[in-house]
């Protein structure tokens, strides 16, 4: 409670927290703010109004214009905001999932256990992300689970690193030792005394990281191997904005809102986890808060 | 010191069989036919039909267990084979090698003045907790954080390259291309500035510098704000220490106390950080790279792994995992240097 009253008062982490209200809201609301099609399969296919190449305007039809191949920008990003939070939550959550178990396991344990995990963080850390990312995405077919598998892969190590090191100074508390005296078994002595107490760093990483993937998710589909063609997914748009951006002989700004509107939205969303990640970690440093 | 290099030196063949365990069961995901197409050339070799597949795949022994596939494919690397890079048209080693220069230019060029950039705001916001200073540098950095490196990019292009027509994409004009490749233009390292400078040839050297400038401003943006975030968190740390406050007492004046006391103690943090950056863009900058065309390790590594080109994305990965480990190490000799509170053990 104490840490949400500290999040409202800052305003930078209040923008940031109104910020996500209002995603959410798009997210839960999209059948309602942007109506699918009867004939749409399925409503991420974004629809198209015809197979035209070039971007049009905005217009009474298309509020914020259509891109390259007539997909509908304002669709596109209402329930693209679904497909952040569905890759964004669900890269986070596979992967702290995976990242503290293992790191949980090796501070506790610790000796060979420990030296065995903390190698194997090591050498995930020496994979190149993207990279590894792409190949894995391309290899389980493109679409959104592909990407949340791929993504969780290489990106849980910060999560194990983190929450061994809050283990290995917990463990060492009083409180710990008073629990084991009393004869507490393995498993409620992590769950029930160690983990709640090591927890928050975790959080603060995990808000951090659910913006970046989500970046990273963009990043996959703007290279290309992301989710398939015409699929509601921010990065997808700013692919199609690509051949526009330079625009014409004596408008070079012509196409403007291929980019601008798309971008827009990845920006604010990754920028309100951020924001709201950042006073976390203030708050974990008890000499900012106190002033 | 001799120790330590040896220790992370010997970490690096775990590292590399690892990479090339992980790479090869990857590949492995892919069915015998899809790996029998990386060694067909062209249609004729299939003329037989199904018996013919069947056989090729008999022959390269693609249906055989894990291990013993595997085996073979180590036995060809340990041998300096890393294959054949099919998006390359060139063998791995000498893709790899042609691109590094390119990409080292324009890392280094983008990092150095990136890191100092951060030391100084990171220390200006440091001294100056929850004024303005600090609240519009940290708007800056999460600013710099928040923004998609691609959409960053891409406005660039707008302004630099739609609208003023100044920083066209590419690493050089058409012109200069020829030039370069001509038989009076010696090609020393491959990175164009130097090349041009050994050749004294001016107006290269400034057309190279000016394709590298929007990649550059990209780079330097997207990785300052992390660290001067660090920088800035050091900072706030070191002020608070005892001996900032005895060099106040001693009354020296508050530009002294800053800037040799405590800025120097400060930096360490940020050396680790900045060491990783570097790393990782060494290691490729995938999204500038493509965006503004620059042929480099990034946009190359990038093509390899969409078109699932495992021998280039395998050397890739051993190459990037080499860069970590080095500037690591060097990061790490560096550190009693920089603090001489901290001894190498």
């Amino acid at each position: 409670m104490k840490i949400l009253q500290y999040l409202i008062k800052n305003p930078l982490s209040l923008f940031g927290i109104l910020l996500l209200v209002f995603f959410a809201l798009v997210a839960t609301f999209a059948p309602q703010i942007a109506k699918p099609e009867a004939y749409q399969i399925s409503p991420y296919k974004t629809p198209r109004t015809s197979f035209w190449a070039t971007p049009r305007p905005i217009s009474k039809d298309h509020i914020l214009g259509t891109t390259e191949g007539q997909y509908d920008i304002f669709y596109g990003l209402v329930w693209g905001t679904r497909t952040a939070f569905k890759i964004g939550l669900g890269v986070v959550l596979i992967s702290s999932f995976v990242g503290i178990t293992l790191g949980s396991i090796a501070a506790y344990f610790g000796g060979m256990v420990d030296e065995i995990l903390m190698r194997i963080v090591d050498i995930f850390m020496a994979v190149p992300f993207l990279i590894a990312a792409m190949v894995l995405t391309t290899l389980l077919g493109r679409g959104i689970e592909p990407m949340i598998i791929a993504l969780s892969t290489f990106g849980w190590m910060s999560y194990a690193r983190v929450i061994r090191s809050e283990i290995l100074r917990v463990k060492e508390m009083d409180y710990i030792l008073a629990a084991r005296t009393y004869g507490v078994n393995h498993f409620s002595l992590i769950f029930r005394h160690i983990l709640p107490n090591s927890f928050f760093p975790v959080l603060v990483i995990a808000t951090m990281m659910t913006g970046s993937m989500v970046l990273a998710a963009s990043a996959l589909s703007f290279l290309g191997v992301g989710t398939e063609v015409g699929y509601a997914d921010w990065g997808q748009f700013i692919s199609y904005s690509r051949n526009w951006i330079v625009g014409q002989g004596d408008d070079p700004f012509k196409y403007w809102y291929t980019l601008f509107f798309p971008g827009m939205a990845i920006f604010l969303f990754v920028l309100s986890w951020n924001l709201v990640g950042d006073t976390l970690r203030d708050i974990l440093d008890p000499h900012i808060i106190q002033k | 010191m001799l120790n330590l290099i040896l220790r992370r030196l010997s970490f690096l063949p775990v590292v590399f069989f690892a990479l090339s365990l992980m790479i090869f069961s990857l590949q492995m995901m892919l069915t015998p036919i899809q790996r029998l197409s990386a060694y067909i050339s062209n249609n004729a070799e299939l003329k037989g039909g199904r018996e013919q597949i069947a056989s090729l795949i008999e022959k390269h022994g693609l249906d055989d267990p894990f291990l013993v596939q595997y085996w073979g494919w180590l036995k060809n690397i340990f041998n300096g084979n890393l294959g054949w890079s099919e998006s390359a048209g060139a063998p791995v080693s000498e893709a790899l090698l042609t691109m590094f220069p390119a990409t080292a230019e324009l890392v280094i060029l983008a990092f150095i003045p990136g890191f100092l950039v951060a030391i100084w705001l990171g220390t200006k916001a440091g001294v100056n907790l929850n004024k303005p200073t600090d609240h519009t540098i940290r708007v800056f950095t999460i600013l710099g954080w928040s923004f998609p490196t691609f959409v960053f990019g891409l406005i660039m292009m707008l302004i630099f390259y739609g609208y003023l027509d100044w920083l066209p994409p590419g690493r050089l004009s058409q012109w200069a291309q020829s030039e370069v490749e001509s038989n009076n233009f010696i090609q020393y390292t491959g990175a164009h500035l130097l090349d041009s400078i050994i050749n004294w040839r001016w107006w290269i050297f400034l057309d190279a510098l000016r394709h590298m400038i929007a990649p550059i401003i990209t780079l330097m943006y997207v990785n300052l704000a992390s660290m001067t975030r660090v920088m800035r968190t050091s900072m706030l740390e070191t002020m608070r220490q005892d001996y900032i406050r005895t060099a106040r007492a001693k009354g020296l004046s508050e530009k002294i106390v800053q800037n040799t006391h405590a800025r120097r103690n400060a930096l360490l943090p940020v050396t680790t950080v900045a060491g990783m950056e570097l790393a990782y863009m060494l290691g490729g900058v995938v999204i500038t790279e493509t965006i503004f065309d620059y042929h480099g390790l990034g946009q190359f590594a990038a093509y390899a792994a969409s078109k699932l080109d495992f021998p280039a994305v395998l050397g890739f990965a051993l190459y990037f995992a080499l860069i970590l480990v080095t500037i690591n190490l060097i990061v790490d000799i560096l550190y009693p240097f920089i603090d001489p509170r901290v001894k190498v053990k």
